[in-house]
């Protein structure tokens, strides 16, 4: 049972790393209508930031801010240098593009930083663990991934639903001719998102490497299922990215965790200890492809698409 | 009357709270131009849908030549002789237009998985298509890519494949719309030379060109049918009247 | 009509006469590492032109090819590593595996349309890739090597690597001229017809979707035999193989060499494989050149490597 709670909140903290990531790219995707392969670059790259700022400053929290700052910049410069120039085009297009943007991030990482992954080593106040149930210790790391994670969506929501800038958002999700023709400077906005979903990307890839390392790559198959939940959850849609992040984290940590049990029942312990990740990554394309088949547009298509 | 060939009959469609076809009931006689009228949101558009498939209606029946095809998907009413024109031009633009006509000819004539052959090269394709193109005008342009021509030759295309397959029937969906008078002049005079070797149904605003064509018009308002009669009765009908008070009122004495 | 002497016509067909000499010219430099890395390029083009039908003349942009590539290998290796080395079965089977997953891919992905469709004929291929991950006895992530190539008896032997490149030069040759005979037939109208406009091909009376699905599945097969190439080329096959990546890797080669025409994903396969050849010889960063330069394919020569050399025709 304690088990089955730990998972649960893994769960959870998977799916809102997958969040953080999603709602970047569902924004792009829905506003710009651009399909970003490149947005695991930022993940990556924010990884790459927040372990360099953080030995150079000796501290945790202001590398984390600092490599915040320069995902911010990075992204917006991309959107600057090469996005902008794809908005408009077909998605083949914007495959192209930002694979060739990908094998450009993977390598200046590797030219900058080397071929070696980099540690993010966490402060003490953070690599222990609390009792958050009697009994029930659970990694003050991951805990407080969960806090902040939710913090940022709640204020994404916010910011979303309740602010001038959050209506251009929203009516540029559904109807992107009504904000140009509202006067509203396209471009800027456009950049700014840009570099906010970067920034959000960043976050999620700073996150993870404190568990794992930052590594060349890293973002290329958490791309993917960033790309599953958007598109479960409806291209465009935060709330429909939320939800989905969710379930895909769920379904992705509590498969991993009790699939192997699962599978020993018919299998040896070692095929069943091989096989079951391999199942529970598939489950989460296999659910993709139902709701696809089911519901041709995500489970919450934004309004006018 | 004979046997119509096509038959509606209580035809119902709902989005939502608005009734876009309200019962609708008509029928249209072999060798008949059949129009339809009706004001802007009259439900034209919806009726043209569930007509060639492309929506399902709530209710009710369409029977096309003794058979009712109300559940057919489109290609399946295309093959038994319902064609179509597009209101907003629907072409192959990076064809040519003998491409494009051949390609009407070649849904008509047998399954198409034949991998082989160059189908270009077939005259049992590029004959008949060739022969629709002269039909409408078009054949000194058979080789033109169809996204270089003009609007009015998109409409005469539009109208030669419909007549590629050899229809029963020909859906004609606004012939006229965004066409100068003297491309509508020309367009008039070849619905003119095809009424009678087809049965047809124009669905169109150009009132003067209905009302010099029509055998028998039906009028829409609201998506119900509110006159459905010849030329001359429907011009003295006070409902029509009504329905179309203001600029087009001149036109219906008139015209 | 154009002349058939005009300046593309002589290029393409002095690559393909370049191409049927490689052979003679590495065994002359005593340089079989030429030769190996033309036989990679010959065998992933085939893989580019399969992709090319879909989604160059179809408009079914399929980012999950890849995964057939991966399924002809495995196939190989799988049969050999159960001690069936037979190509006579191996190939068979390959090719008829491969079809049976593109119809179950395609009969799903085909009900969708655009981006959806990139999204789901990648989570299938994810699926495919994760199948292979999960394959223990055949090497899970580690993948598994393949002792003896296919065998074909006295009829010709692979592991003569002249043979074996004039085999799958051989291939590509016939893989490029039935795509070509393909596009121009009633079918492959029916195919461009659809990509083209499916509203109106349905309206005039074609039940698209079951030929996009055969035409779907024409294209997995073909894959699936390059992947059976492939896996015999390198000795090896792994889920890799089938990273989305790769996938990425094929479309980038239709796309770079000219998506209009046949031979079009042959010149982008010549031109992505040897220019990375030649930049990693350049420098070992050479990805941050290769990189940007599709970025730059994408924004400023639209129509491929096909497309300049149809240009040279008008000039």
């Amino acid at each position: 049972m304690l088990l089955f709670v730990e998972q649960c909140l893994n769960g959870l903290q998977v799916g809102l790393l997958l969040f953080l990531l999603a709602a970047g790219l569902t924004l792009v995707f829905g506003i710009m209508d651009l399909v970003n392969l490149a947005h695991g670059s930022l993940y990556m790259l924010g990884a790459y930031f927040a372990a360099t700022f953080t030995a150079f400053t000796g501290s945790f929290l202001a590398g984390v801010a600092l490599a915040l700052g320069a995902t911010l910049i990075t992204g917006m410069a991309v959107e600057v240098i090469a996005m902008r120039r794809l908005y408009g085009r077909d998605h083949l297009d914007h495959v192209l593009g930002t694979f060739g943007l990908i094998l450009f991030f993977n390598e200046i990482v590797r030219l900058v930083w080397g071929p070696e992954g980099r540690n993010l080593p966490l402060p003490a106040w953070l690599s222990k663990s609390i009792e958050i149930l009697p009994g029930f210790p659970y990694s003050m790391y991951r805990l407080s991934i969960i806090v902040v994670s939710l913090a940022v969506a709640l204020a994404l929501y916010l910011v979303v639903m309740r602010t001038r800038f959050g209506m251009l958002v929203r009516a540029g999700a559904s109807n992107r001719e009504m904000v140009g023709a509202l006067g509203v400077n396209i471009r800027l906005l456009y950049t700014f998102l840009f570099g906010v979903g970067a920034a959000l990307a960043g976050l999620a890839g700073m996150m993870q490497a404190a568990i794992l390392t930052a590594q060349i790559g890293m973002g290329e198959n958490i791309l993917i299922l960033a790309f599953v939940v958007i598109i479960i959850g409806g291209i465009g849609s935060i709330r429909g990215a939320f939800i989905a992040a969710l379930f895909v984290g769920f379904v992705d940590t509590v498969g991993r965790t009790f699939l192997p049990e699962l599978l020993k029942l018919t299998l040896s312990p070692t095929a069943a200890s091989t096989a079951a990740p391999a199942l529970s990554s598939m489950l989460i394309y296999l659910l993709m492809a139902v709701v696809l088949v089911v519901r041709p547009s995500g489970l919450f298509p934004a309004a006018g698409r | 009357m004979p046997e119509p060939l096509l038959e509606i009959d209580g035809l119902t469609k709902r989005f939502g709270g608005v009734v876009a076809s309200d019962g609708i009931r008509l029928a249209v006689a072999p060798g008949e131009l059949h129009a339809i009228i009706g004001p802007n949101g009259a439900g034209k558009t919806t009726l043209i849908g569930q007509l060639t498939g492309e929506l399902a209606p709530d209710a009710g029946r369409i029977r096309f030549g003794g058979t009712d095809i109300t559940r057919l998907p489109a290609h399946r009413r295309s093959l038994m002789g319902l064609a179509r024109s597009f209101q907003i031009t629907s072409l192959f633009l990076d064809f040519t237009a003998l491409d494009n006509v051949a390609l009407a000819v070649q849904a008509h004539a047998g399954h198409s998985f034949r991998f082989w052959r160059n189908a270009r090269r077939e005259r049992a394709l590029r004959e008949p298509a060739h022969k629709a193109l002269a039909r409408v005008g078009l054949v000194e342009r058979a080789h033109c890519i169809v996204a270089s021509m003009s609007h009015g030759e998109h409409r005469q295309l539009e109208i030669a494949m419909g007549l590629a397959t050899a229809p029963r029937m020909l859906l004609l969906d606004e012939p006229m719309a965004g066409m100068g008078p003297e491309e509508s002049q020309r367009m008039v005079a070849l619905l003119r030379e095809l009424k009678g070797e087809l049965t047809i149904l124009l669905v169109e605003h150009d009132m003067e060109a209905v009302f010099a064509l029509a055998d028998r018009i039906t009028v829409l308002v609201y998506g119900r049918v509110i006159a459905s009669d010849t030329p001359a009765v429907v011009r003295l009908n006070a409902e029509v009247r009504q329905a179309y008070l203001g600029e087009q009122e001149a036109v219906i004495r008139h015209g | 009509m154009r002349a058939l002497a005009n300046p593309r016509n002589l290029v393409v067909a002095a690559i393909l006469i370049f191409l049927a000499l490689v052979p003679v010219y590495a065994q002359a430099r005593a340089n079989p590492y030429l030769l190996s890395l033309f036989t990679r390029i010959i065998i992933l083009a085939m893989a580019a032109v399969s992709l090319n039908l879909i989604m160059g003349f179809g408009g079914m942009v399929s980012f999950g090819h890849a995964a057939y590539i991966g399924l002809g290998g495995y196939a190989v290796g799988i049969l050999a590593q159960e001690g069936i080395t037979a190509g006579l079965v191996q190939w068979p089977v390959a090719i008829v595996t491969s079809a049976l997953l593109a119809v179950v891919i395609g009969a799903f992905s085909l009900r969708t349309r655009g981006v959806y469709f990139i999204m789901i004929t990648l989570a299938f291929a994810q699926m495919i890739y994760y199948v292979g991950v999960g394959l223990e006895r055949y090497g899970g992530d580690d993948g598994l090597s393949i002792d003896r190539r296919s065998q074909f008896g006295g009829l010709f032997n692979l592991s003569n690597r002249t043979v074996f490149y004039y085999v799958c030069f051989g291939l590509l040759l016939a893989s490029v001229y039935l795509v070509w005979r393909l596009v121009n037939s009633r079918f492959g109208l029916v195919i461009q017809g659809a990509r083209s406009n499916d509203r109106r091909m349905r309206a005039i009376g074609f039940p698209t979707y079951r030929y996009r699905l055969v035409c779907f599945v024409i294209a997995g097969t073909i894959c699936g035999l390059a992947g059976v190439l492939l896996a015999n080329h390198t000795d090896f096959i792994s889920p890799a193989t089938m990273h989305w990546t790769r996938s990425g890797d094929l479309i980038v080669m239709a796309v770079l060499g000219g998506m209009g025409t046949v031979l079009g994903p042959v010149l982008g396969a010549l031109a992505l494989l040897l220019l990375e050849e030649a930049l990693s010889g350049l420098t070992e960063y050479w990805q941050v050149i290769l990189g940007p330069l599709l970025l730059a394919v994408v924004l400023f020569a639209r129509g491929g490597i096909d497309g300049m050399l149809a240009s040279l025709n008008r000039a």
